[in-house]
């Protein structure tokens, strides 16, 4: 009953916290892959409180295997959009008018493609795991 | 103009080109569709590596900047002859592979697991062109472990058990050799400040002066043995061969070995210098040693083998060796050797494999006992064996004989020719393994599973024989091999005064 209740209080704020590193990433201590751990670990706890059953109607494992591709996908376009804006693959400084909005631009969607990815990744092997016996 | 522009970024599109494929074969997940997707991709791999390998025809090296920051403090790609050898080969292999999976996988994989299949196989080219053309130590194990743990995936989709504990004694192999490369790495960045392996080259002390440096060349020259399946460290080579899926098997052989011998050489040549490495440490004489035993013991117990898979993945280890006796000459002609011997074994163990995986396909097993008399069912097949066979041995007209002329021929010039006979000694032994599958095929009664074998499809057949094709035309017409192989191992040779 305790878990629960504290469970419940809990995860909302796991998951700010998961938003506030990565998207605060481009100034202090975090990014992508950390925030992605963070997340992921909102839905497991979610999934040791409320039980497995409950964690995949909640992220349906179909739903994060498309995420996973997702967040890769997200990364590589973020590249390739350089490309064909006439730089170089990663170049972010054509994805704004100015340089230094580029490169901000550029990271942020870069992150946010790694913390899909991550966050899909550690959910799918958490399902993987959890789900064996049946 | 777009054409142009598009030229221009061919180094970053190589491997960036699968890599954005494998995530939309995820998204695609039919498996026809998801076949017809990697297909496309990997052909057009295939033509980037072609173009690229034109272009370097006017250009010494090719040279491509991520994300536009300048070489030692971006990610460089740097693609010279001996590169892009390396990179015709792999998404080569893998374009000639990929019409041959369908037919292959169709019968070997789960439908529900295809689409993963080709995820993982483009993510495993992906790695293994990654590893070939950049220019940066650190994003050289990035792209060394996605192919490596795709690979693993790939290995335990095969149809038998056994293919999960093959992948996991190559995990925790493949991990070790992966570890040493990334601690070699680190200290090569304690010592040097750098990870751009061209400014490690210069930044890095006189020979003899620095323990650190000492150790790191360990550490990477036991990653790379462990990752190239040097005798004595090939162990995990056989089980993976046999048990993972025939594609696979085809796949890996043909690439993944081969790109275990470019990381020895691109370390070798490019960080260390051939000064450091043959001169300073006795690298030469150690790795003419392991590959000698690599060709005499991987032969013979090829010879014992039933298991006809086995025994060609024993026989890959015994050819490994000659490809590392020519690098250990350290001389032009023996580099060059081992460089043509690379091309012309990846066309060969290709076509043999494809060859075994048509005979799995149609008699369900690659025993040598099922194999008796199936040269009758499966004429075409066994025809691509034999002349895959006779590359083997280095029987005139094929690529075989290329290699062993060349590597023979250097042997002469670098004054030690115990060890040109010690190459033809042990083309004997390759006579022996391949006579004994021979015999079994054309001159036996036909066991059960060979009298019910039919031919195999023509998708299967096809790219076997665009190999063995390649087998007996690169052994007519060697120039062009040849020619790359001399200018790729003077450039690497020539790095070093």
């Amino acid at each position: 009953m305790v878990l629960r209740v504290l469970g419940k209080m809990m995860i909302p704020f796991i998951m700010l916290f998961a938003l506030y590193v990565q998207f605060h990433g481009d100034y202090g201590p975090g990014g992508g892959f950390q925030a992605g751990v963070i997340f992921a670990a909102a839905i497991i706890l979610y999934g040791l409180i409320f039980g497995i059953h409950n964690a995949m109607r909640v992220v349906p494992p179909d739903v994060v295997r498309v995420l996973i591709a997702a967040g890769v996908l997200l990364y590589a376009s973020t590249g390739v959009a350089g490309l064909i804006l006439g730089a170089n693959f990663l170049d972010y400084d054509v994805l704004a008018k100015d340089p230094i909005e580029g490169q901000h631009i550029g990271i942020l969607l870069i992150e946010f493609g790694v913390g899909t990815t991550v966050a899909a990744v550690m959910i799918t092997i958490y399902f993987a795991f959890a789900g064996r016996q049946r | 103009m777009i054409f142009q522009s598009i030229t221009q970024h061919l180094p970053i599109l190589q491997v960036v080109l699968p890599l954005i494929a494998a995530p939309l074969c995820v998204l695609l997940r039919r498996p026809a569709l998801s076949w017809l997707f990697a297909l496309a991709v990997t052909w057009a791999s295939f033509a980037i590596s072609i173009a690229l390998f034109i272009q370097l025809e006017h250009v010494g090296t090719i040279v491509y900047e991520l994300g536009g920051w300048p070489a030692p403090w971006g990610i460089e790609y740097r693609i010279g002859t001996t590169s892009a050898i390396v990179l015709v080969v792999v998404s080569g292999i893998g374009s000639v592979v990929m019409p041959f999976a369908k037919a292959s996988v169709t019968a070997e994989i789960e439908p529900a697991r295809h689409y993963l299949f080709y995820t993982c196989y483009l993510l495993c080219l992906c790695g293994l062109l990654g590893v070939v053309a950049t220019g940066d130590a650190f994003n050289l194990f990035v792209f060394l472990e996605i192919s490596s743990l795709s690979s693993y995936v790939l290995i335990g989709m095969g149809r038998d058990r056994r293919a999960l504990t093959a992948a996991f004694q190559y995990l925790i192999v493949g991990t070790i050799g992966a570890t040493s490369i990334v601690i070699g790495i680190g200290l090569l960045y304690l010592v040097t400040g750098s990870l751009n392996m061209a400014d490690i080259a210069t930044r890095l002390p006189e020979p003899g002066t620095n323990r650190t440096v000492l150790v790191a060349f360990a550490f990477l020259g036991l990653g790379a043995a462990l990752k190239l399946a040097l005798f004595p460290l090939h162990v995990w080579l056989p089980n993976v061969y046999t048990y993972a899926p025939s594609a696979v098997t085809a796949f890996l052989a043909a690439t993944a070995t081969k790109v275990g011998v470019y990381i020895l050489l691109r370390f070798i040549f490019t960080v260390f210098g051939a000064g450091f490495a043959f001169t300073a440490m006795p690298l030469d004489t150690m790795l003419m040693a392991l590959a000698v035993a690599a060709m005499f013991a991987a032969s013979a117990i090829a010879i014992f083998e039933n298991n006809v898979k086995r025994m060609l993945a024993y026989s890959s280890v015994a050819q490994i060796g000659y490809m590392v006796l020519g690098i250990g000459f350290a001389t032009v002609g023996g580099v060059a050797a081992g460089l043509i011997h690379l091309f012309n074994h990846a066309l060969m163990k290709g076509g043999l494999f494809m060859a075994l995986g048509c005979i799995f396909l149609r008699a369900g097993s690659v025993r040598r006992e099922a194999m008796a008399g199936i040269a009758r069912t499966m004429p075409w097949t066994m025809a691509a064996f034999v002349l895959g066979g006779l590359s083997l041995i280095g029987v005139p007209l094929t690529v075989g004989f290329i290699s062993k002329l060349y590597l023979i021929r250097a042997a002469f010039e670098a004054g030690l020719w115990p060890f040109g006979v010690l190459v033809v000694l042990s083309s004997l032994l390759a006579v022996a393994y391949v006579w004994r599958v021979v015999e079994t095929a054309y001159f036996r009664e036909p066991s059960t599973e060979a009298a019910r074998a039919t031919e195999a499809p023509l998708s299967m057949l096809l790219p076997t024989w665009v190999l063995i094709g390649a087998c007996v035309y690169f052994g007519i017409d060697a120039e062009l091999t040849v020619d790359t192989a001399f200018r790729a191992a003077t450039s690497l040779l020539g790095a070093q005064p």
